[in-house]
């Protein structure tokens, strides 16, 4: 997956695949927000280029795409870190302490949340309830759940999140 | 084929996110290994609800309930109790299995539910169609389509007494018999499984457990009706489950359950999925609307409602996923038999997401009437390491702080309403003494400005003038006049918001206001915190009696603010304290004092 989205980057044009997606959703009324699922998909992030694109394929004004990226907290402008950690701040996780799990993953990366570390490694945010509040508190990295995660442990984690 | 056992593995999110699909792997492997292959199956089922101790994992038919089943453990669980029929003792969840036959009915956690919602879920295997049809699934559509009108489909739901799930409480039965008295022509029935409150997964929960009968219960809604399209709003961040839905539409439509002419009738009736992208206000059903139509979902005034004018304009009914769920068995065991289940008012379950600081988290579904004390000691086990209960919040940012007064009021929505919460969608997280009041309200305020939508002055300002006074008060330089100033705007805001979100937004404030009211006295007036949250309140020091000098809170301290040599007094230096309170726990002695 990670891989993926570097090499689409790269490129960063329009993909054949991307195209016939469009061309399929083109005429189903309200398909805008879907396209756009499938762009965070493949980028990670909606590059400028791509959502002009976008804006000729499906011809809505370009302001609209930006109006609903804007709008919506799971679409995202700028290019996440190559691993990308959610830390849950539902109310379980806040209750037993994703506050502090945020401070101390801040201080580990030496960024704040919604930044990229300098090596473009890491990148953290803040979610709302990811639904596994049996497990509080959550944190998931590229998809993958950790629960009752102790501050104590985070240092460990992010090691072996390193070396892969 | 016929098995003799089954290893029915928890496939819900908790579990499975608990290395729940190595177990599943491991336990196929080892069936394979001992050459069980034709007698054993394993699985994955939806959640079983005992999510504290996931895995879980239940063998039938001995109904042997094992917890926090690691995938190590597979080769003991098959080589032990599926070849020699011993039971492995240490993985039990409770003890008096291995001894007398309790069933999982007999558990504590379950004795005091009754599932109709999740009915299927941790029964079936939710990526098998067949499994839900053997557990009279798509029956109740059937029933429908042959031996009912659209109008006696919802005459039945009207008697039945179903309200919506989704928390406000409507009658669902009246909400579709306003659409279907629209002029025929277009219509939409839609799913909302669009779960914004943070702190529940009851939708998730059946829907990754249970998808067809979402489905067949929106093509009974859009036969009532006269809707040929319906659409679910799922979360995007709930892959798995719209995994699983994806597959069931396929299935159901493989079947010739949905699509055109089902059964060979006249009706037709198709379900696309929408993807919903992280907005809690489109929970809100004119804004959910938006949002399907491609738009920033900002809501709309209503009337008009969406059952007259919907999606794109045409009639369109909403329904909440746990109100959904209980349709077929309504259709199939008649209003009757549902009107007897719950209280005077509301009739039938209600699912809950039981977090927080309970010993049992999980997912439960109760009869109306329940009281909150059941749910919480029955149930959920009590309170964590045998502290005390403060309150439960029902209804998520929308709702209210329930005290521990009420904790014998029943579960229903005007009993509810009646001491200043809401029933909400299914939400209910437990606090204890180490919960700061204002801090979980301002936690609560803070979700809700950041997801106003920022149309209506009430809701736009009115939030954020809330949430400054939250944190002046959390920081310490509160004023008695700022919380009267928090009533006037709070009561302003519930009346003059143009959607719900920000009508409810007030209510974590006005609920706690009116109960906890010393805890906000406290830190206004003695600048205290007694559960020790608000940091700015804090102050650490190290008693001269107690210390010893064992130098573990110099060490642990991240900021290097503790001093002294071994065996001698230590001391904070309390410019430096970033309070994280890190000694405090260390410290064996008793040493480090907070006040």
């Amino acid at each position: 997956m990670n891989t993926e989205i570097a090499k689409a980057e790269s490129a960063e044009t329009l993909t054949p695949e991307l195209i016939a997606f469009m061309a399929e959703w083109r005429h189903s009324p309200g398909s805008l927000i879907m396209v756009l699922h499938k762009v965070q998909q493949f980028y990670g992030f909606i590059p400028r280029k791509i959502a002009f694109e976008v804006a000729e394929h499906l011809d809505v004004p370009l302001a609209k795409i930006y109006g609903v990226i804007t709008f919506y907290n799971f679409f995202k402008l700028t290019k996440p870190g190559r691993n990308q950690i959610q830390i849950c701040m539902g109310t379980a996780c806040y209750l037993k302490g994703g506050e502090d799990l945020v401070a101390e993953l801040e201080g580990i990366l030496g960024v704040g949340l919604n930044t990229v570390t300098p090596d473009g490694e890491f990148s953290a945010e803040a979610v709302r309830c990811v639904g596994c509040c049996g497990l509080a508190p959550v944190l998931v990295i590229n998809g993958e759940v950790y629960g009752k995660v102790e501050t104590k442990a985070l240092h460990g984690i992010i090691a072996e999140i390193r070396k892969r | 084929m016929a098995y003799k056992q089954y290893i029915l593995v928890c496939g819900g999110t908790a579990c499975e996110s608990n290395k729940g699909i190595a177990l599943v792997e491991a336990l196929n492997r080892e069936v394979e290994n001992n050459g069980l292959l034709q007698e054993v199956q394993v699985v994955r089922t939806g959640c079983l609800g005992f999510c504290e101790k996931g895995p879980i994992v239940k063998i039938l038919p001995q109904d042997t309930f094992y917890v926090e089943v690691m995938p190590e453990d597979a080769s003991e669980i098959v080589t032990e109790h599926i070849v020699k029929g011993r039971v492995v003792e240490r993985l039990l969840y409770d003890k008096r299995q291995s001894q007398a036959h309790v069933g999982v009915d007999g558990l504590d956690f379950y004795q005091k539910q009754f599932r109709i919602v999740l009915r299927n879920c941790g029964v079936i295997d939710p990526d098998k169609i067949d499994e839900y049809i053997a557990r009279d699934g798509y029956k109740a559509m059937e029933k429908a389509l042959f031996e009912m009108s659209p109008n006696d489909v919802i005459k039945e739901l009207r008697l039945s007494g179903l309200r919506g799930r989704g928390g406000a409480g409507f009658p669902t039965g009246v909400k579709w018999s306003f659409a279907a008295a629209q002029p025929a022509g277009q219509k939409y029935m839609v799913c909302n499984a669009d779960e914004g409150d943070p702190g529940a997964y009851m939708d998730r929960s059946t829907l990754e457990g249970d998808p067809h009968s979402i489905l067949e219960a929106m093509a009974i809604a859009g036969y009532a009706i006269g809707a040929s399209q319906g659409y679910v709003y799922i979360r995007a961040e709930y892959p798995l489950a719209i995994k699983r839905l994806e597959n069931a539409i396929v299935q159901a439509t493989e079947y010739g359950l949905l699509g055109e002419k089902i059964l060979g009738t006249d009706f037709s009736f198709k379900i696309e999925l929408r993807l919903g992208a992280g907005a809690f206000v489109c929970g809100e059903e004119t804004a959910l609307l938006a949002s399907i139509e491609g738009n920033r979902g900002m809501p709309s005034p209503r009337p008009p409602f969406p059952a007259v004018k919907g999606l794109w304009g045409c009639p369109t009914v909403i329904n909440n996923v746990e109100t959904l769920a209980n349709i077929p068995v309504i259709l199939l065991k008649g209003a009757d038999w549902f009107s007897k289940i719950g209280t005077e008012t509301t009739k039938g379950t209600k699912v809950f997401a039981l977090t927080g600081k309970i010993n049992n988290s999980g997912l439960i579904e109760v009869p109306m009437g329940t009281t909150l004390r059941e749910i919480i000691f029955d149930i959920g086990g009590g309170i964590k390491d045998g502290k005390e209960f403060k309150a439960a919040q029902t209804g998520g940012p929308s709702g209210g702080m329930i005290p521990p007064q009420f904790l014998d009021a029943p579960i229903d929505y005007e009993s509810l309403t009646s001491i200043g919460s809401i029933m909400g969608s299914g939400g209910l997280i437990v606090m204890d003494e180490d919960d700061c009041i204002p801090d979980v309200t301002k936690f609560y305020l803070d979700f809700t400005v950041d997801e106003s939508c920022g149309k209506c002055a009430p809701c736009r300002i009115g939030g954020r003038k809330l949430l400054n006074y939250l944190h002046k008060i959390c920081d310490g330089a509160g004023t008695a006049e700022d919380i009267e100033n928090m009533k006037e705007i709070s009561l302003a805001m519930g009346r003059a918001s143009l959607c719900g979100l920000g009508q409810t937004a007030p209510n974590p404030i006005l609920s706690s206001l009116k109960y906890f009211m010393d805890e906000y006295i406290e830190h206004i007036d003695e600048g205290k915190c007694r559960a020790g949250k608000c940091k700015n309140l804090l102050l650490y020091s190290i008693s001269v009696d107690n210390c010893v000098g064992c130098t573990a809170c110099a060490r642990v301290c991240p900021v290097n603010a503790i001093t002294g040599e071994r065996r001698q007094l230590h001391v904070i230096d309390t410019a430096a304290c970033i309070k994280c309170g890190q000694c405090y726990d260390v410290c064996k002695f008793h040493a480090v004092l907070r006040s």
